[in-house]
């Protein structure tokens, strides 16, 4: 039983202590007032009693920041963001703000959580409940136990990443913008400034982590922020595989998204990442919605290692986001294995960048692109090889499928090769959803939502077959909601 | 069981069928022929209720009941099924999943409980063995690299596992080299049964030597010129559907 409260006190601790740096005193305790200046970036590391060291790196981020300007080259249109007018911190939702019961929850949100086969309190907790506690989410007791104990054995460190700051200082000063520099571009550098909370991963040499990291996560990232912040770091031989966001759509209020996701794998080294992203995608006249701009990279730093990421992108208004790889070690290895589905007014332009440093490095790129609506997506991908990335190979493969006539998309690649024995290889397709297919389904028995699911989910099989297992059955279902009134 | 009046249909604005009558008792099989072009997968899709084919005057009966407006899936879970002529492909769908799939909606439609996966994947093999459809087929995905014979015979595997009330065979010969055709034949015969009653559409008389019609029907032009015994497809067969065509005109 220790071990279970242990649970939930560590789930509270994400809750930021509410008072303890009150002594800020012209700025109330839970919110930050809206708008971006050093007070507001000093307020937040103090809130996190973060070391001195970090909030220098936050201030000279929002130095650099003050100098660039918003990028405008991806193909979405939205209107502009004031800056001026978003709140930097916010306390997590005290339980004043919560609803009492499922009764009160949005019927709508309680509608897809049943399509996706949620149990009843999980919902509860995924809706912002109050008093539902976590390990209530568990089946039993022992998984958490067994949980926590296995990680620890193992010497695996998981945490929220301002825990990380306290705990292993050094081991996040090492890491820190290692991958993405601080002033890699405008929103990267943002989240520099004012990340308020993320995940720490480090998994020690030879260590295979005895679970996907996800479950757990699930669970807890209900308190992670708008400037998300995530390291991981895979030590020599060591594997780990780790599952952000979650099926069920997340009850949010922020608009804006600028994530950063680090990960480092050293010699030998495997991190597959899986993202299922479903934010809000604003209603079906394209009003309100998540802008989520978000920078992933992933360095191989030693020979021999290999960086997945995979992603199902179905949420948001708008999407910029191109998780890429550094392949720096010799014969290391990159993948990208991406479903972006849009609908209605949603835009969506991501893809990928593979840059092959080391010799015989590899990559590999899986995208599927379903518009519907007059959603537009759009697919960039870049392959970029070194002049000593000898033997270097990319394969990359990208579909798109579109679904009725005012919606659009387009693949953008770059390459670039300066190694004469590198080979690189793309091929692109578009399609319709086909009249055809679909009357040969309900000529079967299947409704044309239904044919519409089975046909879409035949189509991003290849990217699907890469999700962790038990996501897997989600994430399909997820794919047949996102497209539901797209036909007829 | 089925009675079709007076059928005007049209397809793309242009009238195809222009009054076809056809009547079909329990249990008969009932074959029709006819050139390219006259008209005779029109008549499936018709039947079948394909968005785009528009009944513009008569009625269609199925038991008992007009088939006019209602939905394909609606059709399908009454028991019409339609072996295509171009069976489609579905990329990334095993066939096993699909078969699943599409048996569960029919049996939600009708209110009747699903079947579990084992009892089903029995089932299916059992079916399966009988038309010489392989367990490394059911795993492919859904028609896609499947030779001529193969994409046949996965339809009359459908048929069997659906077990409809009205069964339409659109040209399951063509393609079909002797060996398939009685592969499928034998299969198709096999579910001949007295609540059972099939359309089988062919351009050949070929097919009607190994699946015996109770009823052939010559089909020009939108319509119905000539009814008769299996002895009509041999006649056809004989004098070629020119002298058919001019003598009933
Ligand atoms: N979508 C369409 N638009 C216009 N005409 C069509 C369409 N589909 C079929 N047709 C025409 O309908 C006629 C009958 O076609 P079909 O029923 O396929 O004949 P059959 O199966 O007997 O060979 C042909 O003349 C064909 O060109
Ligand atoms: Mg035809």
């Amino acid at each position: 039983m220790v071990a279970v409260q242990d649970t939930v006190k560590d789930v509270h601790a994400l809750d930021v202590d509410k008072y303890k740096y009150g002594f800020v005193t012209d700025i109330e305790s839970d919110m930050a007032p809206k708008g971006l200046n050093e007070g507001i970036i000093k307020f937040i590391s103090a809130k996190k009693n973060e070391p001195e060291w970090m909030l220098e790196l936050r201030l000279q981020a929002f130095d650099r920041w003050k100098e660039m300007e918003e990028p405008t080259w991806a193909k979405v249109s939205y209107d502009s963001i004031d800056f001026q007018d978003i709140h930097y911190y916010a306390a997590p939702k005290s339980d004043a703000d919560r609803p009492e019961s499922l009764d009160d929850v949005d019927p709508e949100l309680l509608k897809t959580y049943e399509k996706l086969g949620i149990p009843l309190v999980e919902q509860a907790l995924l809706a912002g409940v109050k008093n539902v506690a976590v390990d209530a989410v568990f089946d039993s007791v022992s998984v958490v136990t067994t949980f926590k104990e296995s990680l620890a054995e193992a010497g695996v460190i998981f945490c929220p990443i301002s825990e990380a700051l306290q705990k292993h200082p050094e081991l996040v000063k090492k890491y820190l913008g290692s991958v993405v520099p601080m002033s890699d571009n405008f929103y990267a550098t943002l989240n520099s400034a004012v990340f308020t909370d993320g995940s720490f991963v480090y998994i020690p040499e030879g260590v295979r982590c005895p679970m996907e990291l996800s479950t757990y996560f699930r669970i807890n990232e209900a308190n992670t922020g708008q400037f998300e912040r995530t390291l991981i770091i895979a030590e020599k031989g060591s594997y780990v595989s780790y599952l952000e966001g979650c099926t069920a759509p997340m009850r949010d209020e922020n608009q804006l998204h600028a994530a950063v996701v680090e990960l480092i794998a050293m010699e030998d080294a495997e991190i597959k990442y899986s993202t299922v992203q479903n934010w809000y995608p604003g209603d079906a006249e394209g009003k309100g919605g998540i802008y989520n701009f978000v920078t992933k990279r992933g360095d191989c730093r030693g020979a021999n290692s290999k960086i997945s990421w995979t992603q199902v992108e179905t949420g948001s208004a708008v999407t910029w986001k191109y998780p890429s790889c550094i392949l720096r070690g010799d014969n290391s290895v990159g993948e990208f294995y991406s479903i972006a589905i849009t609908n209605n007014h949603q835009q969506a332009d991501t893809g990928t960048k593979m840059i092959h440093l080391g010799k015989n490095t590899r990559s590999r790129i899986i995208s599927k692109g379903i518009s519907a609506g007059q959603a537009q997506s759009t697919y960039r991908g870049q392959v970029n090889i070194n002049r000593k990335a000898a033997g270097a190979r990319n394969y990359t493969q990208c579909d798109s499928l579109l679904i009725g006539s005012k919606c659009g998309a387009h693949t953008v690649p770059y390459i670039e090769s300066r190694n004469p024995s590198a080979i690189v290889e793309h091929e692109a397709t578009t399609s319709k959803l086909s009249e055809e297919q679909l009357f040969y389904c309900r000529q079967r028995g299947l409704s044309e939502e239904e044919a519409v699911a089975l046909l879409v989910n035949g189509f991003c099989r290849d990217v699907l077959q890469q999700l962790p297992m038990e996501f897997a059955v989600e994430a399909q279902k997820l794919v047949s909601i996102s497209l539901e009134g797209s036909v007829g | 069981m089925l009675e079709i009046k007076n059928l005007h249909a049209e397809v793309g604005g242009k009238e195809i069928l222009k009054g076809l009558s056809l009547s079909i008792g329990d249990g008969e099989v009932h074959a029709i022929m006819g050139p390219n072009g006259s008209g005779k997968s029109t008549l499936s899709y018709v039947l079948s209720g394909r968005e785009g084919y528009e009944v513009r005057q008569g009625d269609i009966t199925y038991c008992g009941e007009s088939l006019i407006g209602m939905l394909p899936e609606e059709r399908a879970a009454k028991g019409v099924f339609l072996a295509f002529q171009y069976p489609l492909e579905i990329p990334g769908v095993s066939t096993m999943n699909f078969l699943r799939t599409a048996y569960n909606a029919q049996l939600k439609a009708r209110g009747v409980e699903e079947l579990d996966a084992a009892s089903f994947l029995r089932m299916v093999r059992a079916k399966a063995d009988l038309l010489k459809v392989s367990s490394e087929m059911l795993k492919r995905p859904l028609n896609v690299g499947f030779s001529g014979g193969e994409k046949k015979r996965n339809e009359i595997l459908q048929m069997a596992l659906f077990e409809p009330r009205l069964a339409i065979l659109d040209e399951t010969d063509s393609g079909l080299d002797i060996d398939a055709l009685k592969l499928v034949a034998d299969g198709v015969n096999a579910l001949r049964a007295p609540d059972r009653s099939m359309l089988v559409i062919t351009h050949y008389q070929r097919l009607l030597d190994y699946i015996i019609p109770d009823f052939v029907h010559v089909l020009s032009n939108g319509r119905i010129i000539k009814s008769g015994g299996k002895e009509l497809a041999l006649e056809l067969e004989r004098d070629g559907y020119e002298s058919i065509v001019s003598s009933a005109a």
